[in-house]
């Protein structure tokens, strides 16, 4: 993150082929280190907090509230061990690996094989299903909460992982059917038909031809549900707050920023702040063009 | 029955094909929509049959009509929490897509003259671009609780950089309800800007130099080239972003809920998600029924607002 800052902090010099560096000093000057102050600046909003975070992770608590701006004076590291195993991060961490396991793998099985269903073959009711799925998109999930939420206790799902994994599939579902039924529509049509001609039944077809055909699609809505549901908030709040041992990362260092307020170890905070950002960030920076790409295509829904 | 196991007599009949994919389609879609209609749909009716009842989490709901709306109508806490939040709606977008549409446009069409250009981002663009977006990865609540820290009165990173330059930083999140908006405001921007700069830096790439040359020649500065070119062109864009962030910001909730403390201010999330916790599952369902409406109202009133005809290029 830092080297990031360093780079873009030092805008190389610009290439101006000598016609036009006339026009350019009438044209650029004052205002080009105005805007360029002006977005190096942002630069530091918006990864200073973050990279404030990754710093006061290796100062002792004492030292963090007498002095917040300060440099580590040494690395603690014990920081980390003690977020990991006394702050329960660890088990936050493993208890949101797992759910993703099984909420990643279910939507992107589940959404393909429903996306497939719509964008190839015409049945009645096709355009129905597909404007119910794409109209869940529209609704606030807050709305369907309560009643979400005695759903679950009736199926005995609450509080419990499968429970949880099932709702984020559920929830995933309309944005990843409607995406992958757009990238399903423009497969050529002729290796389908060829695959049936040669004996493939539809399942077979589906699996072997048209999958790693959709590859690509399935790359970016992959990444997308994958930062979508490991950021989940509101649905673990909501449907697995009974056993703070079962808690998701996000929830667990929600609950952690409200109790140390009484038990004061700060280090240990944001120690399990930056477990919790790093891996993600790194993830983004190295898919960053699909990230864009993905969550940018869930604006224009 | 997979071809190879299909009778010869019927595998080329019309019918049996027929059958077979029917078969296959029903099969596909079961799982995905029975997840879908148990899980999504069905919530989502129960929660506007439940907001005309007085359920409160047992098996039995009596029906009281428009009771739980006319105690919202009569409920001070719930105004309060509705003025926030429709300032969020207000405010939130016109900040974050002002700064969103300027950083967008400089990184796309900063540097004059460069590279022999018309036209370019300035240097730096795609360092800028993949910075900007960083909030956009991490989750709610954790930006909630990073926010939390910077603004925290005694040890947070903004007082303290204050208290170095000799001055008493507010307690921002303390108890001043116009600061808690303030601060409110700063953090649902910052996590928004740099999805809207990729948004709008999409768009803008997609406008032909040739009439940005055009415009060169004609003597238009960088201010209006803007507003006379860029803008019209990606209109579209700008309300569709319009509409997606005044819904964000009217679904605000995780931010409210874990940086802001609940004596200060709370949005009407939050205020729906408290009567929930406290069992007026009638009534909470009734103010989810308010949000959706208030947000559906927001996205036909920009929808209307900016409807003219669309510019092909």
């Amino acid at each position: 993150m830092t080297t990031t800052t360093t780079t873009a902090a030092q805008p190389q010099p610009q290439k101006v082929p000598s016609s036009a560096v006339r026009r350019e000093k009438e044209t650029g000057g004052a205002l080009n280190v105005f805007s360029h102050a002006f977005l190096i600046l942002w630069v530091v909003l918006a990864a200073g907090p973050l990279i404030w975070v990754a710093l006061t992770a290796f100062r002792p608590s004492a030292e963090i509230l007498s002095d917040p701006m300060g440099w580590p004076a040494s690395f603690h590291w014990e920081n980390f061990s003690n977020a990991w195993s006394k702050a329960n991060i660890g088990q936050y961490t493993i208890n949101s690996l797992i759910i993703l396991a099984g909420s990643l793998t279910g939507t992107m099985l589940l959404g393909s094989m429903a996306a497939y269903v719509i964008a190839r073959f015409t049945f009645p009711g096709n355009r129905v299903i597909f404007m119910l799925f794409a109209g869940g998109m529209m609704f606030p999930v807050i709305l369907a909460l309560v009643p979400l939420f005695a759903v679950m206790e009736n199926f005995g799902l609450l509080d419990t992982r499968p429970g949880l994994m099932i709702a984020y599939i559920a929830y995933s579902l309309p944005f990843t059917i409607f995406f992958l039924t757009s990238f399903f529509r423009t497969l050529p049509t002729g290796v389908q038909e060829a695959a049936m001609v040669d004996g493939a039944s539809h399942t077979r077809t589906f699996f072997q031809i048209m999958l790693p055909m959709a590859k690509p699609g399935l790359v970016s809505i992959g990444i997308f549900n994958f930062l979508g549901q490991w950021n989940q908030y509101l649905l673990p709040l909501l449907l697995n707050n009974e056993d703070e041992q079962s808690y998701v990362l996000p929830q667990g260092l929600a609950s952690l920023a409200v109790s140390q307020g009484y038990r004061g170890d700060w280090g240990a905070l944001f120690a399990g702040l930056t477990i919790a950002m790093v891996p993600v960030l790194v993830v983004y920076a190295v898919f960053q063009r699909q990230v864009q790409a993905g969550l940018t295509a869930g604006a224009i829904k | 029955m997979p071809p190879r196991f299909t009778p010869e007599r019927v595998r080329y009949d019309r019918r049996y094909r027929t059958l077979d994919k029917y078969r296959f389609v029903v099969g596909f879609l079961a799982v995905p929509l029975a997840f879908y209609a148990l899980f999504v749909i069905s919530p989502f009716l129960q929660a506007i049959y439940y907001s005309f009842t007085d359920w409160s989490g047992g098996p039995v709901a009596h029906f009281v009509g428009f009771d739980n709306y006319e105690k919202m109508w009569n409920d001070e806490r719930f105004w309060d929490s509705l003025q926030v939040s429709v300032l969020l709606l207000v405010i939130a977008p016109v900040v974050t897509l002002v700064l969103g549409m300027f950083f967008a446009y400089m990184i796309t069409s900063g540097g004059r003259h460069r590279r022999g250009r018309a036209i370019a981002g300035v240097a730096g663009s795609s360092v800028y671009k993949v910075v900007y977006f960083f909030p956009q990865v991490l989750s709610v609540a954790i930006i909630a609780v990073v926010w939390g820290r910077v603004f925290n009165t005694n040890s947070g990173l903004i007082n303290g950089g204050l208290d170095k330059a000799g001055v008493d930083g507010p307690a921002w999140l303390g108890g001043d309800e116009t600061l808690g908006l303030i601060s409110l405001l700063t953090v649902i921007s910052w996590s928004f800007i740099g999805f809207y700069v990729v948004l709008f830096s999409a768009a803008m790439g997609a406008i032909p130099k040739d009439v940005y040359e055009a415009a060169l020649l004609d003597g238009a500065g960088r201010a209006r080239t803007f507003f006379n070119v860029t803008l019209p062109l990606i209109r579209d864009t700008v309300r569709t972003g319009w509409i997606y962030m005044g819904i964000q910001a009217l679904d605000t909730f995780a931010i409210c809920l874990v940086m802001v403390p609940p004596h200060v201010l709370k949005v009407t999330p939050v205020f729906l998600y408290e009567r929930f916790r406290d069992g007026q599952y009638g009534y909470a369902t009734a103010i989810g029924v308010v949000l959706l409406f208030l947000s559906m109202a927001f996205s036909l009133i920009v929808m209307r607002v900016g409807n003219r005809d669309r510019i092909e290029y």
